[in-house]
């Protein structure tokens, strides 16, 4: 019987995003996350990496829940974006929305959260068909803090 | 090929173990490279070796040894 969900989860370390930055400058920004994924965690002075390390958690626990690891995958092909409310949800594209679509899994949840030098990401996806182009995905973020992540 | 990528591995891939013990067929992963140590072992290479990697190569066993990375970057160099 197909599992009815998938799950996935990661931990980064925010030290390690800012070493990347400082590395390889733009060319790794541009490399794992959106446009608007990098407009968004420039927005705060300071928050760049952070920012970008639960996004990244995200990607990869996305990863992990579709089983994508041996299949060639493009981490902008999975972007968090931000709803009105502050809440993130995951917008898939490209190998990662063909291997959501083949699994079945149409509906995600994302929660994203940090503390201190650590970001961390967990999604869960369901098995709901539905046929769209682009998922967009049910998300529940943890509010700690109250802060966006 | 070999040391130039065991070089880029002991600067970025962020090993639990020194590089040295590993064979060219050891698993990079096992041995502690997390993913995404894995991309700035990837960005590297690329400067290094003046390539890209594209798309349907951004998967696990690309990067898991040294053998592999030598096969990968061999393909991607073919032709030169």
């Amino acid at each position: 019987m197909t599992p009815r969900i998938a799950v996935g989860i990661d931990l980064v370390d925010v030290r390690e995003i800012a070493r990347s930055i400082a590395l390889f400058g733009e060319r790794y920004v541009r490399r794992v996350f959106t446009d608007a994924e990098a407009a968004y965690a420039r927005a705060v002075p300071g928050e760049m990496a952070r920012r970008l390390a639960a996004r990244f958690a995200a990607k990869e626990a996305v990863i992990k829940a579709l089983r994508l690891r041996d299949r060639g995958v493009a981490w902008t092909s999975i972007e968090v974006v931000l709803r009105a409310s502050g809440a993130p949800e995951l917008v898939l594209s490209k190998t990662a929305l063909d291997a959501a679509r083949e699994g079945g899994l149409a509906r995600f949840s994302l929660s994203l959260t940090h503390e201190g030098q650590m970001a961390a990401a967990i999604v869960v996806a369901e098995h709901v068909r539905l046929p769209k182009s682009r998922i967009w995905l049910h998300s529940a973020s943890s509010a700690r803090h109250g802060a966006r992540r | 090929m070999n040391e130039q990528i065991r070089s880029i591995l002991k600067e970025h891939a962020r090993l639990a173990v020194d590089i040295a013990t590993l064979a060219d067929d050891g698993d990079l992963y096992q041995a502690g490279m997390t993913s995404h140590a894995s991309v700035n072992v990837m960005l590297a290479l690329e400067g290094a070796f003046d390539v890209e990697f594209p798309d349907r190569m951004l998967r696990r066993g690309v990067f898991e040894s040294v053998t592999a990375i030598r096969t990968a970057l061999e393909e991607l160099t073919a032709g030169r």
